[in-house]
């Protein structure tokens, strides 16, 4: 994979949060993905989020799986410690990362592949088990890092790259998550930073696990037609004339919705999505509600987004174990060790 | 054997009918007696409904490898009469329970047959089923009391600490006792010619199974985070980590834990649980058995690439696949020391007994943090499910945990540059951080090829230097897993020639002592080297190079010790001869008297 400077970012001036740091405070590693590959854009909605809100980067971890997507822990918060796990398990070394201690802030970061095959039981069970994370799936319908297999969010009647089309159902990240009980459910597009950004501090903010679907379109391998989540690319044309790993630089796609309205978003190679962002007044408290709503924009064929279910309570992992304040490593080993009087005493029941 | 305070019994009862507690029972009033005894488990994969034995050994000696011979066979399951009576040694006894008419399986020359209704009399003194079924097992319980002279007292004052508290259960239990006690008495000449007389030889000594003493080594060791998937025989290890942790480590008046332990939803997750609790700074821990393993691969290279503290305790069970979920055996040996794709060696612990995996449950978690690796506990079924006569466990007030390199934000701040991968020091172990630490401090963790500032690599020289000192790192724990334990032929032991040598790992040991004690009673020269951490010690090949002729001694098919051996210490393989016995049941000394005395006999052993 070629090293491309990622599409410029604004910086907005010197400005400085409330821990006197800048925006830039909370960049990483310049990314090395493909230019315009929508993952970036979501680091970007990232970095704002945490430099928003305040987080110092040290106090929080990023975490994520294998993939293009997987990847972009590396593209922000450098001050921050990270962990690229392996493919599809993830949400347990958050699990054990957050279960030693639960001080920081944990942010986990997949894709639709890490998220939807390999690494669907975890998921599952990291939202039934409440682990405090900020769950961001990048969700393109491909395994971009092997080259443009279907994922399992790949839409039936889509076309591969050979033109082989899907005829599996898809797996809606959205649709499961509120299914297990999940407290905060949310669903964006990379390219609108207006909404995904206050849906990722709302998520940093929740007390239990929050997933953030974004759709964030792969510009290197798709070319399905009508595709829900991808632009149809010109491979046949691109194939002929250019060599297989040739990918052309690309401007990330922006798009700013408007409340209750329909959205079309045109991709690069022409073809549109459609968004529909949340009402004004939109209950998201109501889980069967949210269910029907996803369900209902899925069937007029447009994607529904904005942050689609919430219960505020949470539900969190220690909160259930009753779990000591303190974080676990910072217990000290002699409160840990019962020490040799309280053994001595226990083995009087061995005999 | 088979003399005072020297002879072995089996009881074949029917799985679900609830013995456990009346051959505990039979058990600790031996123990408390003061002479050594120790009890195997041999149990189905199975809730209810297929057979079960329980043996006991009770051995003057203080040997607690299992019985080659029984004295006496309780055959309480008709289904398995044919097999039980079989076991019987020449000249010893079978009991059955007469209540019905005795089946022709049951008689066998050479033998005496003893007939007791424990159904009929538990029956006429009981009232229903679940009640008669249970006291039944106390009623045999009484007979051999009787039978062996197992004082009346001592099993009383059991009972009463059992059910002190509930005195119409006291009541039955006595009765039932009783009555199995009177019939005894009244029917056969009681005590047998072997039988128990007190003697004081287990004071300091407690009974006491592997997995309960892993898991007080984990409590006491200052684990905070265990993660786990059930699955036998290594369920009961972090289930009593969770009982220990519910009294220990839960503040009384608000219920609040120093401890979290996760179910998993497989040994994969648990595997990356530990991974990023180690990660995060805690002491983590998993308990699986050889399916887990198979299923933790990745992730255990990974915890070795990325040098991760990570402590697993592989409670072996027999077999590929599923198995024999119930039976012991040895073989996740080679699974484990390369465990993972890609090149990798993992430090293994090998604890001979309960005692043992008290202690080097701490180690484990000392040695991870110290090289910043995985550390696997390699015990077994054996070991694991049944109760030992050990030495009490002792604990050392000033006792402080070894936590390894790990840089404060202080220590970070005094340098010019954190390089999350660069050793400072010849033992090939670079300082970590933890998450949280600052942003000087902050570094990124990554499986895939990285140099030594943990930045992306797929330079040549760069992922070399990294792997290269791993291999320093790995190689240097060799000096720091518990040394081999040898015990070398004396003068003394009258033996002569040039010795043999022989070699064995974990639960073989107990059999091994008491053979290597036979052969030198028999004359053989021979010395032992129990190996109880790998990577091998430099011992070890020191052993094997000055032993002409060496046995090693493993319960798997394949010897894969041996191979091991072979592979880690250059030695040639035709110099080690493998005995070995994989059926699932625990290892007995017979079996490695019979294969050394054919080897020398020019028989193929
Ligand atoms: C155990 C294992 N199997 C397969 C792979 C190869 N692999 C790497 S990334 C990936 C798919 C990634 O897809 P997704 O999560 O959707 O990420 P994207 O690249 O599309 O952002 C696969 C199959 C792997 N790394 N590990
Ligand atoms: S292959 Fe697709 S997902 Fe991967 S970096 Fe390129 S555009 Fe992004
Ligand atoms: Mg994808």
């Amino acid at each position: 994979m070629t090293s491309i400077a990622k599409p410029p970012v604004r910086h907005p001036g010197l400005q400085k949060n409330a821990l006197g740091l800048t925006r830039r405070d909370y960049e990483g590693a310049m990314s090395t993905l493909c230019a315009g590959c929508g993952h970036d854009s979501v680091t970007s909605a990232l970095i704002t989020a945490f430099w928003e809100m305040d987080i110092p980067p040290h106090r929080a971890a990023k975490m994520s799986g294998i993939g293009c997507s997987s990847k972009t822990t590396a593209y922000f918060m450098r001050q921050s410690h990270g962990f690229n796990a392996v493919h599809g398990r993830m949400p347990s070394v958050a699990t054990g990362a957050n279960a030693a201690n639960r001080s920081l802030t944990y942010v986990g970061i997949s894709g639709d592949g890490d998220s939807l095959s390999i690494g669907l039981g975890q998921l599952c069970h990291a939202i039934r088990r409440g682990l405090r994370l900020l769950y961001v799936l990048e969700n393109n319908g491909v395994y971009g890092l092997t080259k443009g297999q279907f994922s399992a969010s790949a839409d039936v009647g889509s076309t591969a790259k050979r033109g082989e089309p899907n005829l599996q159902p898809p797996i809606d990240p959205v649709l499961l998550a509120l299914s297990l009980g999940a407290t905060f459910v949310a669903r964006s597009f990379s390219g609108d930073k207006d909404e995904l950004i206050p849906i990722l501090k709302a998520g940093l903010a929740h007390n239990g696990f929050a997933l953030v679907d974004v759709i964030s379109p792969c510009v290197s391998f798709n070319d399905h037609e009508g595709s829900t989540k991808s632009y149809r690319y010109t491979r046949e044309h691109a194939e002929e004339v250019a060599p297989v790993d040739f990918i052309p630089l690309r401007r990330e796609i922006t798009a700013q919705s408007a409340e209750g309205t329909a959205m079309s978003v045109t991709m690069h190679d022409g073809s549109t999505v459609r968004f529909r962002r949340v009402k004004e007044g939109y209950d998201p408290t109501d889980r069967d509600a949210a269910y029907a709503y996803v369900r209902h924009a899925q069937e007029r064929g447009e994607i529904a987004t904005g942050l689609l279910y919430l219960d505020e309570r949470g539900f969190e992992m220690h909160a259930s174990n009753r779990t000591v304040s303190t974080p676990l490593v910072d217990v000290p080993f002699a409160s840990l060790c019962p020490g040799r009087a309280a053994l001595d005493e226990l083995m009087e029941e061995f005999r | 054997m088979s003399g005072i305070n020297d002879f072995a019994f089996r009881i074949g009862t029917v799985n679900g009918t609830g013995s456990a507690s009346a051959n505990t029972l039979l058990m600790q009033s031996i123990f408390r007696m003061g002479v050594p005894v120790t009890g195997k488990n041999i149990f189905p994969s199975n809730i209810q409904g297929l057979p079960t034995w329980y043996e006991i050994r009770v051995s003057k000696d203080g040997y607690t490898a299992r019985p080659e011979s029984l004295d006496l066979v309780v055959a309480l399951n008709p289904g398995t009469y044919a097999r039980d009576v079989a076991k019987v040694r020449p000249g010893g006894y079978l009991l059955y329970d007469s209540t019905w008419p005795m089946e022709r399986t049951l008689s066998r020359d050479g033998i005496d047959v003893l007939g007791i209704p424990f159904g009929e009399m538990c029956a006429e003194a009981f009232t229903g089923d679940r009640e008669r079924t249970l006291l039944r097992n106390i009623a045999y319980a009484g007979s051999l009391a009787a039978l062996f002279a197992i004082d009346m007292d001592v099993i009383s004052e059991m009972l009463k600490e059992q059910y002190g508290r509930k005195p119409k259960l006291l009541d039955s239990n006595f009765r039932a006792l009783h009555m199995g006690y009177d019939y005894a008495r009244e029917h056969f000449s009681s005590p047998l010619p072997f039988h128990l007389e007190r003697m004081d030889a287990t004071g300091g000594h407690v009974l006491l199974d592997g997995n309960t003493a892993s898991a007080l080594g984990c409590v006491w060791g200052g684990a905070t985070v265990g993660a786990w998937y059930p699955i036998t025989p290594a369920t009961s290890l972090m289930e009593a980590f969770k009982g220990y942790c519910g009294r220990y480590r839960t503040d009384k008046s608000t219920g609040e834990k120093a401890y979290c332990i996760v179910q998993a939803e497989d040994e994969l997750a648990a595997a990356g649980m530990v991974i990023g609790a180690g990660w995060a700074g805690a002491r983590a821990f998993t308990s699986t058995s050889g399916p887990g393993i198979s299923l933790m691969q990745e992730f255990i290279g990974l915890a070795y690439y990325t040098e991760i503290p990570a402590v697993f305790f592989d409670v072996q069970r027999a077999g590929p696949a599923t198995g024999m979920p119930t039976r012991t055996q040895q073989s996740d040996l080679l699974s484990i020391a390369y465990a993972s794709h890609g090149d990798t060696k993992h430090i293994m612990l090998f604890p001979a007994d309960p005692g043992e995996c008290f202690t080097m449950a701490m180690q484990a978690l000392d040695l991870a943090e110290r090289f910043q690796t995985p550390v696997f506990v390699v015990s077994d079924l054996d070991i694991g499910m049944n109760d030992w006569m050990i030495e009490r466990p002792r604990w050392d007030d000033r006792f402080v945990p070894d936590r390894g390199k790990v840089l404060t934000a202080a220590d970070v701040e005094k340098l010019p540059r954190f390089s999350r991968y660069l050793a400072t020091n010849g033992d090939g172990v670079a300082a970590r951080t933890l998450p949280g630490v600052g942003a000087k401090g902050a570094y990124f963790t990554r499986g895939s090829g990285h140099d030594r500032h943990a930045a992306y690599t797929e330079d040549a020289a760069a992922y070399q230097e990294v792997v290269d000192r791993l291999k320093r790192k790995i190689d240097a724990a060799a000096d720091h897993v518990p040394a081999p334990i040898l015990r070398i032929a004396s003068d003394a032991d009258g033996s002569v020639g040039p010795s043999i040598g022989i070699v064995a790992i974990g639960g073989c040991n107990a059999a091994v002592v008491e053979a290597v004690d036979r052969l030198r009673d028999r004359g053989m020269r021979c010395d032992y080297l129990r190996i109880r951490g790998f990577p091998f010690p430099s011992s070890v090949t020191d052993f094997l190079e000055e032993h002409e002729t060496v046995f090693v001694v493993e319960q798997n098919r394949d010897g894969q010790l041996r191979s091991l051996l072979a592979l880690e210490t250059g030695i040639a393989r035709d110099r080690l001869f493998s005995i070995l016995d994989y059926g699932g049941e625990p290892l007995t000394a017979g079996v490695v008297v019979a294969a050394v005395s054919q080897h020398f006999a020019g028989v193929p052993a």
